[in-house]
Parts: structure tokens; sequence; C-alpha cells
């Protein structure tokens, strides 16, 4: 009990013997891991091994896939996320996502970053919603490239600033925790190391999550890296974790030492 | 607990009021989610109805009152004689000299049994109906229909109908709907659709071939692709109207058989119903064999010209082949839309009361939809029961049209 | 013919053998008559439709010409009596049942089809959509002449025992512009449900991660997406309404009169036509050249319709493709 309880308190989110399933094929088979709080934690494998199955299965994304299923635990303040009594939009809320792909809503800038609080039951006046927004575009680092076209559609932006938009847009609902699969990977290294400064930037307030196919990135980006790999039943598992810094120059398991150095086949 | 942004005054609902907010907009998903869902059921309960509505009046007790009683015509029940002792039956209960007429018009000994009988019921029974019930009123008010027919009409046979027979779909039209059939109007829509399909074939698949294989993206192509799709808005009735001023009067010499021999007085043929029906349905054939057509992957066609092939050897031996289960069920598609239409048919000048089966394109014709629309317009009850029965055989037919064209799609999305 | 290209391609290989003597084989341009031929004919298929419009302007033009000869276009568009009798040739009465009816039809369709598109596109389980889908399908199959036998013999009863057998007349537009909804709801839900699929999932995933509800991703980011396309199935349906004829030459009456009352009997222009080409008509008649001035206004309507859907649906393509 009390080992749960420094579990949480130093953790925001602790998984606990975690599999997935889609439909009768097990994605990810058995994986626990604690994600710490307002760290960055980096979560890296080669493709297909599950990374974004476990990124989603963190804020129940997955319900929005047919035939989608997990087992096990995922804490976040001492309560199961998949607990029968929890209501996924709540938990979507506390826990925002950006995605691969940038997918800024076909509406005006401003309204892509009021559409959140919006919905969430935002009481506040039109001028504390001016503050809001302009708040979070600072936050992401966008204010200073938009703050003349707030009118504008989310869409007539660069890629790299739909992303910077979409992580606005995630921090305009106050989550405790922002889950970010591959945010770069469609962007040009500039707004790559735009991006990666921000979430420097962001940690200091939030717990962030971030898959990478990236290396670089996830040694210089992030505190905590997991190492994912398909065992042979094709289903993911959590191969190594640890701080960044010594899961790169110090690997434990001889798979993650060949994966980082390129030299997996 | 740190909270996030403890340094600015959050102005969304934390805690009890964030789980109330939740609560509140989950009651209203799941009311709109219930009207989302009626509105779907709402097609499901507007089919059934429809379908209820026709059988209703496709089965149901009629009063029929007769001029003998078939039951002291012979000691046998009617329908169990044969043809001489039917003869016999006629010979005891006609004039003799309305008999001779008859033998001379044609000897009852080259009548069929089922003619002759049909003169037994047309000559000695002269059945008429009196009233006619629906099969609801037949299911549920049977001692209502009983007790009606005791009191207003004690001469009458009360009997269960179904109005739909094959006999009903064995005889020609008749002023009488209980012997009225839609024999007629069954050859004439499939005279028109055999040669609908005669034409609008060939030009629907060269067009799609057309549009997708050669033409290139120019000026002319565009315009010849967005004339199609405008073509597939145009309402069937202005297509009636070309076709009555082209087809029925400009070509009159053509369609009314004249140019070969076999004239039908006036354009008003199936020819020209026909062609009329080709204009109509070439827009949705075109869109559609081009879709098929672009479903054909586009190495197929590489490997293709990559031995050297030209590019109608390509279409022919490749593309066409695999095109042609997309291209048959476009095609059903489009016949199921003609067999249905009925606005250009009557401005063209379907007939609507002709009793001799069309014997070729050039004969003047009647059409199933035609006569459903003829025999709905028809104020007396009885003429909803045959119209009923007509739109049972009308529906059928598409039906069966329809499961061929799910098969060929299924067995098309299989392979590809 | 044959002799014809036969020179060409002697003349041909003759130029190219002074340069090219000692080539065993030649890579230059071979026309083949075959093919020729062949792409001719699908050229010719593909052209035929041109020929259809043309033909369908020529033919309505013409016709109307000389219907306009004999009454102005003023009189045309302005007068509120229609009977051919007494020489009154006002369009307004046929336009304002066609308008009526088609309004009524687009109470039902639209909304109903659009919340249809929702259900299957947003919510639908794969089986649920198994079998909803095919029940739209077949009811878009059904001929309108049946929907007009529907009208009649059950939407008229059904109404005359709502508002009282003395207030609805057995031919009223009521009846008529209900059914006509009915029959357009599957191709609002098809078109619209197409819309709607074509947004993208990632935007509502993007809603969904940021707390939204199932509605709230319909409503406030999928049906926004999606409006063009939305719009587009709308105005389609308005034009299939107001071409509409059988269920209207059945249930909606069969004289021109210029009321506002949906009970009441009034001709359409599409009845009209319907009724007057139906009978035996002289074709120097004025009244048969009066039906392709109403076909003409017709064809117009719709094909403005038609146009404007498909530019919407075009620029929505733009957005997502
Ligand atoms: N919706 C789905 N339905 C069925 N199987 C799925 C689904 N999504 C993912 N999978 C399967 O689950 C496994 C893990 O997929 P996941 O997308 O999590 O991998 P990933 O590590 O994120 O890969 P990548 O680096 O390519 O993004 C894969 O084998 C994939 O095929
Ligand atoms: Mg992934």
């Amino acid at each position: 009990m009390t080992e749960k309880q420094t579990d949480t308190a130093q953790y925001t989110l602790v998984v606990r013997n975690m599999n997935v399933y889609y439909g009768a094929f097990r994605a990810i088979n058995n994986v626990s891991l604690n994600i710490e709080r307002n760290k960055i934690t980096a979560l890296i494998g080669p493709s297909g091994c599950g990374k974004s199955t476990v990124l989603r299965s963190l804020n129940r994304m997955n319900d929005l896939v047919n035939g989608a299923r997990v087992e096990g635990e995922v804490l976040f303040h001492e309560q199961n996320l998949y607990a029968n009594d929890v209501d996924a939009v709540e938990v979507r809320r506390r826990i925002g996502m950006v995605f691969q792909k940038p997918n800024p809503f076909p509406k005006s800038i401003y309204d892509n970053i009021a559409f959140g609080p919006r919905i969430n039951g935002w009481k506040g006046t039109k001028s504390e919603m001016d503050d809001l927004v302009e708040r979070c575009l600072r936050q992401a680092a966008l204010w200073d490239d938009v703050k003349d076209k707030l009118k504008e559609s989310g869409l007539a932006l660069s890629g790299g600033q739909q992303q910077r938009l979409c992580i606005a847009r995630a921090l305009a609902v106050e989550p405790e925790v922002i889950l970010m699969d591959e945010p770069c990977s469609a962007l040009d290294p500039i707004s790559t190391l735009k991006i990666e400064e921000l979430m420097m930037e962001l940690r200091q307030r939030y717990t962030i999550a971030i898959v990478t196919h990236n290396m670089q990135q996830a040694a210089r980006a992030s505190d905590y890296t997991a190492f994912f790999l398909m065992n042979d039943q094709r289903a993911g598992e959590l191969v190594e974790y640890g701080p960044t810094g010594d899961l790169f120059t110090n690997p434990k398991d001889k798979r993650t030492e060949d994966y980082i150095t390129g030299r997996f086949g | 607990m740190t909270t996030l942004n403890e340094d600015v005054k959050s102005g969304l609902p934390q805690g009890e009021a964030s789980r109330r907010n939740i609560a509140s907009r989950r009651r209203k998903g799941a009311i709109w989610r219930t009207i989302f869902l009626s509105a779907t059921i709402f097609g499901l309960i507007a089919l059934s109805l429809l379908i209820y509505n026709v059988a209703n009046e496709v089965f149901g007790y009629v009063a029929i009152e007769y001029a003998v009683d078939p039951a002291t015509l012979s000691d046998k029940p009617l329908d169990e004689l044969n043809k001489d002792e039917l003869v016999a039956v006629l010979q005891g209960n006609m004039r003799k000299n309305a008999f001779r007429t008859l033998e001379n018009e044609k000897p009852m000994a080259n009548r069929s049994d089922s003619e002759v009988y049909d003169l037994v019921v047309e000559r000695v029974l002269k059945p008429q109906t009196l009233e006619t019930w629906t099969l609801r009123d037949s299911w549920f008010n049977k001692a209502a229909i009983d007790a009606q027919v005791a009191s207003d009409f004690p001469e009458a046979k009360l009997e269960f109908r179904s109005w739909i027979s094959t006999s009903f779909l064995t005889t020609p039209m008749s002023s009488d709907p209980l012997r009225a059939g839609v024999r007629t109007a069954l050859l004439g829509s499939l005279w028109m659709i055999a040669i609908t399909i005669l034409f609008a074939f060939p030009i629907g698949v060269g067009a799609a071939i057309y549009l997708e294989e050669y033409a290139t993206d120019n000026r002319f192509n565009r315009i010849i692709q967005t004339n199609i799709n405008n073509l597939a808005g145009v309402p069937s009735i202005i297509y009636g109207m070309l076709g009555l001023v082209i087809f029925v009067r400009t070509l009159e010499p053509i369609t009314s058989g004249r140019m070969f021999g076999a004239d039908s007085g006036n354009g008003r043929t199936i020819v020209a119903a026909s062609l009329t029906m080709m204009l109509l349905i070439l827009p949705i054939m075109i869109i559609n064999g081009q879709e098929a057509i672009r479903a054909v992957p586009l190495s197929l066609r590489q490997a293709s010209y990559g031995l050297g092939a030209t590019k109608w050897q390509t279409i022919w031996h490749h593309v066409l082949p695999n095109a042609l289960p997309g291209i048959f069920t476009g095609t059903i598609l489009a016949i199921s839309r003609a067999i249905g239409e009925t606005a250009p048919l009557i401005v063209v000048g379907a007939s609507t009361f002709i009793v001799t089966d069309p014997d070729g394109p050039f004969a003047k014709f009647t059409a199933l939809p035609i006569q459903i629309y003829n025999w709905t317009s028809r104020p007396q009850p009885e003429f909803a029961h045959i119209a009923a029965s007509a739109i049972v055989v009308l529906l059928v037919m598409l039906l069966s049209l329809n499961a061929i064209a799910v098969v060929l799609r299924n067995r098309f999305s299989k392979r590809g | 013919m044959d002799d014809k290209v036969s020179i060409g391609m002697d003349s041909r290989r003759i130029t190219t053998s002074q340069r090219e003597t000692t080539r065993p084989f030649s890579l230059k341009k071979q026309s083949r008559l075959g093919e020729n031929i062949i792409q001719g004919f699908l050229l010719f298929c593909g052209v035929l439709s041109m020929f259809t419009t043309i033909g369908i302007v020529i033919v309505l033009g013409s016709e109307s010409i000389a219907f306009f000869r004999q009454v102005s276009i003023v009189e045309f568009l302005t007068n509120t009596v229609w009977s051919p009798q007494i020489d009154e040739f006002g369009i307004l009465p046929l336009l304002l049942s066609t308008l009526l009816t088609s309004t009524i039809a687009m109470f039902i369709a639209l909304p109903t089809g659009l919340a249809a598109a929702i259900y299957l596109s947003e919510y639908a389980s794969r089986r649920a959509r198994s079998i909803l889908k095919p029940v739209l399908e077949v009811l878009a199959g059904v001929p309108t002449v049946v929907y007009g036998y529907f009208a009649l013999k059950f939407m008229t009863p059904l109404l005359k025992s709502v508002f009282g057998e003395a207030n609805v007349n057995i031919y009223n537009m009521a009846s008529a512009g209900l059914v006509m909804g009915i029959m357009i709801i599957p191709l609002v839900s098809s078109m619209s449900e197409d819309a709607l699929s074509a947004v993208p999932r990632a935007l509502r995933e993007g809603a969904y991660g940021l707390g939204a509800t199932r509605l709230e991703t319909a409503i406030k980011v999928v049906l926004p997406a999606g409006i063009s396309g939305i719009i587009a199935a709308f105005v389609v349906a308005i034009s299939r309404a107001v071409g509409e004829t059988m269920i209207v030459a059945v249930a909606a009456g069969a004289k021109p009169t210029f009321t506002f009352n949906p009970f009441e009997a009034a001709e359409t222009m599409t009845g009209h036509i319907a009724r007057i080409s139906g009978g035996d008509l002289s074709y120097a008649s004025i009244d048969y050249n009066s039906i392709f001035a109403i076909g003409l206004t017709l064809f117009l309507m719709t094909l403005g319709l038609n146009m404007i859907s498909r530019r919407l649906v075009r620029r929505f393509r733009e957005v997502y493709e």
C-alpha cells in the first residue's frame, strides 16, 4: 500500500502488466512502466513493435479502435484508467495527445485553441479566452508567428507551425500529461528542433511521453527512455527502461545495444 | 499536489463541477445518438410501411356475384373438369347461336383447355365483384365482412383471392380488374430493356474507355466529362421530351419501322422508348464504367505495355476483363433505373390500353410502370389491388436484378 | 481508303530510309489502322453525350421560341393563371406547387438524411451498418411510380385521418411532398455519409484527444469539416425534388392552381408536362409548345442546382485530397 503511494507520488502514470489486443492479436505483452512527473520519457523501438499502441493506451484512445482491448492497470492519481467507473472523456482531457501528422481542425487558429476549453465547459469571458489563447500560443512558441492572423485557418500554416498549433491546442485544456506520437516525423529539421526546445520548456509544467524513431532525438531531448521490441509472437515487449544517459551509453541488454548502434537486423 | 497552471485562475470546471459537466455532456450525447439512430431506422420503417401497404392490397376477400351458381353447373368442381366436359357446360348454358358464333370464330377443338375454361367463366358464370377487402380486414374483421356480405349481397359468394397469380402474369390488359393481367406490359418492359441494353452497353463502355484510357486532360475532354456529370442530374421527364421530339417525331420514318417495312402508324414504338431510355441511362453507365476501369491497377497496364502491347491490346486483354464485373454491376443498376422509369415513357407515348403482345422493336407497347400508374390513378378500389400486384411484379424484377448485382460485386471485391 | 493509307506509309518509308538505311528495324511511329478505327469509335461514344445535351437545348429552345412568339416572357413569368383553354399561360401556379412540394420534401429529407448519415458514419458498428445501409439502398431503388402509389394510398388517407377528412383534398401537395421526402432520404444520407467519411480520421482523434465526446466530435469537428459536401448533397436533393414527376403526377393533383395551402390539389411543372404529353395532343398546338417552355424552365433550374452542387463537392475534395 505504502509502496503504491510512493509510486504515484513520484510517477504520474504507472503501467502495470499491460496487455493490449487488437481482436485476437496480442499487440502488447505484459508491459510495466512508470512515467515520472515533469520528465520527458521517450518510447523507442523498431516499427510495429507497439509504441503507438502503448502510448494510445495511456489516455484510452484505443477505445476508438474496433476490437481493441486493454488488460492490466494504468494508474493515474491512484485511479486505474481502465476501471469501470472511469470516464474516457475526462481521462483524455487530463492526458492530452499530439499526433504524428499535424491535424489542426479546419477552423481559425483562434477556434482551434478555443475548441477544447469550450467543449469542456469553459466558464469565462471573451477576454479571458483571448488571454488563454495567447498564453497557449506563447507556451507553444507560436504566438509571434500568428498573433496577427488568429482568424485565419489553421490549415494555412506550415507543417511545423501546424504541429505547434496542435500542441497549443492540447495545452488549452490544462492537461497534466502530454502524449506525443512521433510529433516531428513529418517536419523539417529546423521545425523539429523548435519542437524539441518547446518540450524542454513544457517539461517544467507537464509530464511528457514521446514516441520517436529518431535516436538522436531520444538521446537529446528525453530524460528516460523505454526500448520496445517484438517477441516471437510479434507482440511488443518492454526490453529496457531507464534514464536516457544510462540507456544510450551503457545499455544493459544486448538487443538495446544492437538497436541504438544501428546493428539491428 | 502540484496543479499545473497554479499561477493562473482556470476557467475550466474542476473536481465535482467537472464531473457534473461531463455527465450532462454524456446525457446530451445519448439523446442525440437516439435521434440519429431513429432517423436511420425511419428509412426501415418507411420501407416496411410501403411493403405492408402493397401486400395489404394484393390479398383479401372478394364478394363475387355469378350469373349462374358454379356449383349447379356440374357435380364436380369446375377446375377439375376436362375439356369436353367444359365444352358441354358451355353448350348447355349458352344460347345456341351465341355458341355457334364462338365455334365459327375458332372451333372448340382448336382451343386449349384454359381457353375453354376462360370462356365458361366469361360467358356462363359472368362473375362481378361487388366489394373487395384488404388483407388486414380479411384477417382481423372476418366476422364483420361475413355480416356485411350476408346483409348487403345475399346472392354473392365470398372468396379469398390472391390478386397476383399466374393468370395475372399471363393475361393481357382488360378493363375488368378481375380479369386484367400484366402480360402485355411485362413483355413491353422486357422488349424495351433488351433494346436499351443493346445500344447503351457498347456506347456506355466505349465512352468510359475513351474517358479513362484515351482522353488527355485537355479542355475538350474536361467539357465532355462535366457534361456527362451534368446529364446524370437532368430530370427524366426532360429525356422524355427529347425522345418525343427526336425519336418519335423527327426520326419517325425509322422508329415507326416504315423504312424497314413494318409500319406501325407513328413513332410511339418500343424502339423510340428504348432509345430515349438509352440516353437516360448512358450517363449512369459511363460514370459507373469509369469507376470500374479506374479500379484496375496501373501496374497491370504497365506490365502489358512492357511486353510491347498496343494501347488497344492492353485494354482488350487486361483492362476490360478485370473491369468487367464492375461494368456489369453498373449496367445492372442502370437497367434497374430504366425498368422503373415512368415519366419518359408517358411523354414518349407508351399506350395505356393495349392487349396485343409486342412482336418486335417497332410495335406499340405498354410497360409495367405505365400500367401501375394507370391503375393507381383509377378511383375504383378494385384497381388498387391490381396496381399493387403489378408493383409486386416490378419490385420482384428489380430485386432479382439487384441480387445479381450484389453477387457480381462480391465476386469483384474478392478478386480486387 | 486503304490505298491512301498505304501510300502515306510508303512515302514515309522513303523519307526515313534515306537516313536510316542500315537499320534492321525502325522505331518510327507506325499508324495502326485498326487502333485508329477503334479509337474513333470510342471518341464517338464519348462525344455522343455532347449531342444529347445539344439535343436537349435545341429541342427545348426551339419549341419554347415557338411558344414565346405567342406568349410574352413577362406574362409567362408573372401571370398566376395557367389555363391554355382561355389563353392564360402563367407558370407561377405550376412553379409554386413545385416549390411547395419540394420544400415539404426537404423538411423530411434533409434532417433525416443528414442524421442518418451522421449515425452511419460516426456511430454505427460495422454490423448495424451492414443492416441499415442496404435498407436505404433498397429505398433508393424503389421506382418513383411506386412511391406515387404509396402517397395516394397510404399518405393521403393518413393525412385525412390526422387533419380531418374535410380539410385534406384527395389529391394534395402535402402527401406528395412528404413521400417525396422519404424517397430522397437515401440520396441525402449516402452523399452526406460520403462527405463525412472523407473527413480524415486524424481530425476525429484530435478532437477525442482534447476530451470531446462522440457527439461533440461529430457535430463540432466532423460536420463543419464536411460541410461543403453536405451542402452539395442538399442541393442535389432539391434538384431531384424539383424534377421528380411520378409522385406528384399521381398524388398532387391534375389542375394548375395558385395556392399556398399544402392540403389543396395543385399541379406541378413536371406533373403538367406528364399529363399534357400523355394525352393525345396535336403537335401544332400551343399546348404542345407550352410544355417545352415549362421543360426549359425545369431544365435550367435543375442544371443550375447540379452545377452548384458539383462545384461544392470539388471544393470539398480540394481541401482533403
Ligand atoms: N487498429 C489496429 N488494428 C489491428 N492491428 C493494429 C492496429 N493498430 C496497430 N495494430 C498492430 O499492432 C502492432 C503495433 O502497432 P503500433 O502502431 O503500435 O506500432 P508502432 O511501434 O507504433 O509502429 P510505427 O513505428 O510504425 O508507428 C502492429 O503489429 C500493428 O499491425
Ligand atoms: Mg506508431
